[in-house]
């Protein structure tokens, strides 16, 4: 273990070490990984073991509000159905965390004060992480500040295009320093990649630097989360688990809308991953309108009538 | 040179404009007026009407937005294409129910003047069921008929003017359906549905489906995104009034007619059922 921590350390030593390390890691087999993703997508899941996939998915949910429209009374309300998913249900789970503009982690926090539901803020110039990094530092620490309990960054795609890799990396480790407390969620944005090699290096590049969770997207680029870019990350926690004996959590956000969908998901972090992933504290979805159809399933799983979108919230 | 070979049409469902096979994998036999095979047919699960109803939501904000007179031209538009094609109906009509081609062509030319009576409706239903109230203040008061939003109706036998009758009628002030076809005669509910792909209407605005009634209608009637239930092909006393009662948890606006004669002046409350009316006070503001 020793060994393969100092040998992680020297591979952050310099860009050339950094850079050596990062493109020898083994290549993704694309048509294998999406091949494997489809297959696992195709596990029927039923009755208890659905059940219990919703409450599960109700609980891993980020339920997330990032537009530049944002009051705080749509803040207050997005608390509200966090503690609360299904009023009429008191067996209902409440989410895992909101997720809101570093302004507005005040009056989340105040909203959700004694819930047990976490407040995440995107911070570093989210959501294309343009600006220098004393800035950067400067949003982490107001959301931080604020009361933030988990801080989701962006990192510098243009950088990690570009191949400066250790200023990736560095930028992580400042802003990881600049959350203290507060858990890191590093987001990719994977639709900006461009390869599947990429999704790989930037997963063990954000581990290496001490993210607390690994995210595929800000949300406000497609593609965002897929299936098959979520599996790549999967498979990096695990081996950098296997290997340093840390375990790394893992976001999909944006585009995940259906309980079919998160389904789909919890088999991958299942098969993939394994069993200890398959916790609110180790798997998160980023989602807005996902929550409406999780509880419109689970109503239908309780009534046995199908259910409609005039009963729950529009928000 | 050999022989050629029959292409041999698969009947499916059709669903928010396209034509899919039921998503269980099903299908039945119908027979044609002699008992002899005639085709198979899809038969739809519960998930289909779920598709449906799914479907028909979306198709609804854009189908009830059109003007009333443009839906009425688009209710044309099928009698048009019915027209164009009055030949394979009336041979369908023949071989599935045995008629003779005379009463084919009647069916056939009731079917088309039906889809004509309702589209001229269209812009005239709000002058007959809406107005001004006379009201005792300074105020202008107007009722207007607004439609309710995803109809599930059952259609009776007769396989093109019971169809016609029942769904022409639901869309016509701006509901959107989901129809079961005639479980013993679902093939012409199925080459009605490619006239309607055909004819300018909305993928979504009609949804057919193909299968056992007993086996469909109760998920229809308990789906909470359904807001009206039409049984008019319902023929089972108790199954209806199962019906009916689940539907009564969200409170859908049901019709369950006695028998009627399809080949009759049809009853303004097909349309006026599954009507809301939106009442709006003003100042007269002189």
């Amino acid at each position: 273990m020793n060994s393969t921590a100092s040998s992680l350390a020297e591979a952050t030593a310099s860009d050339a070490a950094l850079r050596r390390f990062l493109h020898g890691l083994p290549g993704v087999d694309q048509v294998g990984a999406e091949q494997r993703a489809a297959a696992l997508g195709t596990r029927s899941i039923k009755t208890t073991a659905k059940a219990f996939a919703i409450d599960l998915a109700i609980r891993m949910v980020d339920l997330t509000t990032l537009e530049g429209s944002d009051t705080p009374g749509k803040v207050r309300t997005l608390a509200a159905k966090a503690m609360r998913p299904d009023p009429t249900d008191a067996t209902c789970p409440p989410t895992a965390a909101v997720c809101v503009y570093p302004d507005m982690v005040a009056t989340a926090k105040k909203a959700l004060k004694g819930s047990g539901v976490n407040v995440a803020a995107v911070a570093t110039a989210f959501p294309s992480g343009r600006a220098a990094l004393d800035i950067k530092l400067a949003d982490t620490t107001d959301a931080v500040e604020a009361g933030a309990d988990e801080i989701d960054m962006v990192i510098d795609r243009g950088a990690f295009l570009a191949g400066r890799y250790l200023d990736v990396y560095e930028e992580i480790v400042a802003v990881r320093e600049a959350s203290k407390k507060a858990h890191l969620k590093v987001i990719f944005e994977t639709g900006e990649l461009q390869t599947y090699d990429n999704v790989r290096r930037a997963s063990w590049l954000a581990m290496m630097a001490g993210a607390h969770f690994i995210k595929t997207s800000t949300g406000k680029v497609q593609p965002a989360a897929t299936l098959p870019v979520t599996l790549i990350m999967l498979e990096a926690v695990r081996d950098f688990r296997e290997l340093t004996g840390q375990q790394v959590g893992v976001k999909p956000a944006g585009g995940i809308r259906h309980s079919k969908d998160a389904i789909k998901y919890l088999v991958m972090v299942n098969e993939i991953a394994g069993e200890d992933w398959l916790d609110p504290h180790w798997f998160r979805f980023g989602a807005s309108t996902l929550l409406n159809d999780l509880l419109m399933q689970r109503s239908k799983l309780k009534t046995g009538a199908y259910s409609g979108p005039d009963y729950v919230t529009l928000d | 040179m050999s022989a050629r070979l029959d292409v041999k049409k698969t009947y499916k469902l059709y669903i928010g404009g396209d034509f899919p096979r039921s998503e269980s994998g099903r299908s039945y036999v119908v027979n044609d007026a002699k008992g002899r095979f005639l085709a198979n047919a899809s038969q739809a699960s519960r998930k289909d009407a779920r598709d449906a109803v799914r479907a028909a939501r979306t198709a609804f904000p854009g189908w009830s937005g059109k003007t009333a007179y443009n839906r009425g031209q688009v209710v044309y538009r099928i009698a048009e294409v019915l027209e164009s094609r009055r030949d394979q109906f009336e041979a369908e009509l023949r071989s599935s129910e045995g008629v003779t081609a005379a009463k084919a062509r009647d069916f056939v030319s009731a079917a088309i003047d039906r889809l004509v009576f309702y589209a001229g409706w269209a812009d005239k239903i709000a002058q007959v069921t809406g107005g001004a109230n006379p009201v005792a203040g300074p105020y202008f008061n107007h009722s207007a008929p607004e439609p309710s939003g995803v109809v599930a109706v059952v259609a009776p036998k007769g396989p093109l003017l019971g169809l016609v009758s029942v769904v022409a009628p639901v869309i016509t002030t701006g509901n959107t359906c989901v129809v079961i076809a005639s479980e013993p005669h679902p093939l012409t509910s199925i080459t009605l549905a490619e006239v309607m792909a055909t004819s300018d209407l909305p993928g979504g605005v009609v949804n057919v489906l193909t299968g056992s009634v007993a086996e469909i209608a109760p998920w229809l009637a308990s789906h909470l995104d359904v807001n009206g239930l039409d049984l008019t092909g319902v023929t089972d006393a108790d199954l209806a009034r199962t019906l009916e009662e689940s539907a009564a948890e969200n409170l859908k606006r049901v019709r369950r007619p006695g028998l009627e004669d399809l080949l009759a002046a049809p009853p303004l409350d097909r349309m006026t059922k599954f009507l809301e009316t939106k009442t709006v006070w003003h100042p007269m503001g002189l």
